[in-house]
């Protein structure tokens, strides 16, 4: 029998006859919210006030052009990364591996600006990214293979591949793509001016990445809504057993998933690497990819969400660097507005299926006598 | 409340039961008495608020208004858990198993009290065996059959010895000898003095087994009778409101060839399925050929080997309009004007959280409903529009959620929109299982209409008058085999019901016309 029936707790979760359409909506700034009130109460319990600490975490990154322009550049990887999960995740097919396809997009497309930069001419630009977007791929179509040919975990797969992309990168880097001229740091030589994206504006660092970023998410939201393409994966992440009904095939869906998803994230790892970065160094990410599984969620799998919520983590990235610096908080407060952000948002998800009901305890049933 | 002034108070009272949700009054001031050992059926269309009403009494909804008396006692039903210590079991149509569990671990799960898994073992072996209802008490459930889920539900609750039993469409998946059994079964608990709710559509049952019937129409009572004195044409104008008319299956010469399976084996993915043994089977242009059978019998592999959706390796072993298909895919065998209605409607047949013009375009690209990679949304909700106009769904508009339909009202929907694709050869799995009456005629007449316009039609069903009803020639699955397809007429229910054990050899007297006919 259900623990309820013995012990006397006076709320109980009841199934909603249909889910709430205004809890789709609203969980997500819900979990904003407690993750805000949270945080300031943490800052309380370390004795910093709370209304400063406020200011410090969320204001002030964003009070000056440049704040704003950083916002948007921190903004752009997330962004490109989450838009591929959501429509992933969509297809119920589960990378979580956006880290080392971007990480593999930064070595591709880096190592195409660091040795045929000069021979392009005006063709590098396009040429890197391309080469970021196919490295990304490349990367995500092991899982892809080993999923559809033999059954495997994406899910696990896709997870130790961050781990082979980061030493990848670490050893070209410590050894053989390592700048002669760089004094033994573990950097390559930084990539030749015309291959650099350049700022969108002055005073700022944000590039064309954030451009290409939002494109990608109008497109995003017209594959998932007017592409047959985008249908069958819809249907093979609702009902895999309709999608085998109507011939829609899994294998595809799940290559077409994870090409979209490491190309979007291989495109990340290069726009930082010949944006910001300039060059390659042994971590070209702050956890953008792991991050974007949090902005995917927030932003409901939903392209318009997905830039919202990537704005959101954006700030908190920005917030946790000022108050590392103003309030000497440990770096680490950033990883707790986000975890503190997708807690609230897994409890605020129950609400939309469930809803939480006071229960009087029943008079004792009359006993049953046959 | 005036109450009858009898010296043994009725087992169960309702008194003035409402029951409203958004907009819609399920229940509407509902008397209901049920008197010890006694048999009462409790019939009504799909949306007149029986379930609701059973759901009130098994403490699964609380009544708005209203009163429950249990053996002349008020009582407020809180909880199913309370339910059964009063001691009322339910039965339910959509049955709550847990599919990771074993049989007996699903029982364990809803008894109120524990037993040693030995012990409980042993109780439902007894049970079972008592009641002719064979389970296997250490099977996982999650390839189990709706026939054989059901079977479990049903030991379930006689495990727990209620006062009233609660039975929603009880026989709709038995075969006729596990029907004479149940209600043998079902004819001694009333002599123990148990009651039993018996929740049907099928008239000729109640009107065979219960004492006493309550017609539920639009949530109100619109009558009560003995069954026994009535026709099943006056129960179901008390149900429905209006006369229905029969089905009509005029004899009709077949076509050409449509589908032909040859010789066809494939072994199971399922631990606990059945695999296919040397299938052979024609269906003819104009033809609607049933299969009947127990579920489990190799039901579900011979569905997915004609829809594609698992292939064989035999070159073929199944044709579509002369062409062998053995390994075309679902989609593939669409454009050779297959169309399919599986037994699972919601989650196969519709994706759930999507709407009805969504669903539409699941299978609709032959249609039209999908061009150059792109989905024409205005095609596919002029498409559900028509469906729903012509089907006569009953839902809110054509971007209703799938899963905001009734079951009746889903299949409705789902025939339509195969139908209305125009098959070459229709698949049909359980065409009106826990439909209601009305939209049962609708859904078989259009499979008949389907036939005279010259669609070969394969109906695969458990539900043996259907077949008799609307087939022209009629074949079992038992076992994995196939028995041959014998023409209707001349068929007697009770050789079918042999041939369902796997006796094909107990021939018919219609055996020999079978070869002739084909």
């Amino acid at each position: 029998m259900p623990l309820f029936d013995y012990i006397p707790w006076p709320l109980r979760l009841e199934r909603r006859q249909k889910p709430s359409a205004a809890m789709r909506i609203w969980s997500s700034p819900l979990a904003a919210l407690a993750m805000l009130a949270t945080g300031l109460l943490v800052f309380g319990a370390l004795g910093k006030d709370p209304v400063a600490a406020f200011r410090v975490f969320f204001i002030e990154p964003v009070s000056s052009v440049y704040g704003i322009g950083e916002l948007l550049l921190k903004a752009t990887p997330l962004m490109l990364c989450a838009l591929g999960l959501a429509l992933c995740y969509r297809a119920n097919v589960w990378n979580i591996g956006a880290e080392g396809q971007l990480t593999l997009g930064a070595i591709t497309g880096g190592g195409v600006g660091l040795f045929y930069g000069a021979a392009l001419g005006h063709w590098v630009q396009p040429a890197i990214l391309a080469a970021g977007v196919l490295g990304g791929m490349a990367w995500a179509a092991i899982p892809a293979f080993l999923r559809s040919r033999f059954r495997t975990s994406e899910i696990f797969v896709s997870l130790m591949l961050v781990y082979i992309a980061q030493l990848l990168l670490s050893y070209l880097v410590h050894g053989p793509w390592r700048d002669p001229a760089g004094q033994n740091f573990p950097q390559s030589q930084p990539l030749p001016d015309n291959a650099l994206l350049a700022p969108l504006l002055d005073g700022t660092r944000v590039n064309v990445g954030f451009i290409i970023a939002l494109l990608l998410a109008g497109l995003s939201w017209w594959f998932g809504t007017a592409t047959a393409a985008g249908f069958r994966m819809r249907v093979g992440g609702l009902a895999p057993a309709a999608a085998a009904y109507a011939g829609i095939s899994e294998r595809r869906n799940i290559w077409l998933a994870l090409m979209i998803s490491g190309g979007t994230a291989g495109l990340a790892g290069i726009c930082e690497v010949a944006g910001p970065i300039g060059m390659l160094q042994p971590v070209v990410s702050p956890g953008y990819g792991f991050a974007a599984i949090i902005v995917a969620f927030v932003g409901r799998l939903h392209p318009l969400g997905v830039v919202l919520a990537s704005l959101l983590m954006s700030a908190l990235y920005l917030g946790g660097e000022s108050a590392q610096m103003e309030l000497q908080l440990p770096a680490s407060v950033s990883g707790l507005f986000q975890g503190a952000l997708l807690f609230y948002l897994l409890a605020a998800e129950l609400f939309i299926g469930f809803r939480l009901r006071r229960v009087r305890r029943a008079p004792a049933a009359p006993p049953a006598s046959a | 409340m005036n109450r009858l002034s009898s010296p043994t108070p009725p087992r169960l009272a309702l008194h003035g039961i409402s029951k409203r949700y958004a907009g819609v009054v399920a229940n509407d001031r509902i008397d209901l008495q049920v008197a010890a050992g006694e048999i009462h059926a409790l019939l009504g269309e799909n949306g007149a608020g029986k379930s609701t009403l059973m759901k009130i009494v098994y403490g699964v909804t609380h009544p708005d208004e209203g009163s429950i008396e249990w053996q002349g006692m008020p009582v407020v039903i809180r909880s199913p858990a309370q339910a059964r210590r009063l001691g009322i079991g339910m039965v339910f149509q959509h049955f709550s198993i847990f599919e990771t569990l074993t049989v007996a671990e699903n029982i364990a799960l809803a008894l109120n009290d524990r037993l040693p898994a030995a012990a409980l073992a042993a109780r439902i072996d007894e049970v079972s065996q008592r009641y002719g209802l064979p389970v296997d008490p250490q099977r996982l459930t999650h390839g189990m059959s709706v026939g054989e889920r059901q079977r479990v539900e049903i030991v379930r609750c006689l495990l727990q010895s209620p006062r009233l039993l609660i039975m929603d469409e009880p026989t709709s998946v038995l075969t006729p000898q596990a029907v004479r059994t149940l209600f043998d079964t079902l004819r001694r608990l009333a002599g123990e003095g148990v009651s039993i709710l018996y929740i049907s559509h099928k008239l000729d049952e109640i009107r065979e087994l219960c004492d006493v019937a309550t017609i539920l129409r639009n949530g109100r009572v619109s009558g009560t009778a003995i069954p026994r004195e009535q026709s099943n044409t006056s129960l179901a104008r008390m149900m429905v409101g209006t006369e229905l008319k029969e089905c009509r299956l005029e004899p009709r010469q077949p076509g050409p060839i449509r589908l032909e399976l040859t010789n066809l084996s494939l072994g199971t993915e399922d631990p606990f399925g059945t695999g296919l043994r040397q299938i052979n089977l024609r269906v003819h242009a104009g033809q609607i050929v049933g299969i009947a059978g127990v579920s489990g019998n190799g039901q579900k592999e011979l569905l997915a080997a004609i829809s594609g959706e698992r292939l064989c390796e035999q070159r073929g072993a199944v044709r579509l309009c002369g062409q062998d298909v053995a390994r075309l895919n679902p989609a593939q065998r669409r454009h050779l004007g297959l169309r399919f209605v599986p037994e699972e409607r919601l989650g196969r047949g519709a994706v759930p959280g999507m709407s009805l013009s969504d669903n539409c375009v699941l299978t609709g690209a032959t249609a039209g409903l999908v061009r150059h990679g792109l989905v024409r949304s205005g095609a596919a909700r002029a498409f559900a529009r028509a469906t729903i106009a012509e089907f006569a769904v009953k839902c809110d508009g054509e971007l209703a959620p799938a899963d905001s339909l009734s079951g009746g009202n889903l299949q409705k929907f789902i025939v339509g929109r195969e139908i209305r694709l125009v098959p070459t050869v229709m698949l049909v799995a359980q065409p009106t299982w826990g439909v209601d009456v009305g939209a049962s005629l609708l859904i078989r007449q259009a499979l008949i209409d389907l036939r005279d316009a010259g669609a070969a039609v394969l109906v695969i069903s458990e539900d043996l008058d259907e077949l008799f009803a609307i087939c022209d020639c009629l074949a079992v699955l038992a076992g994995g085999r196939l028995s041959d397809a014998v023409p209707r007429a001349g068929l007697a229910l009770e050789t079918v019901g042999v041939w369902m054990t796997g006796d094909f050899q107990a021939a018919g007297p219609a055996a020999g016309v079978a070869h002739a006919a084909v």
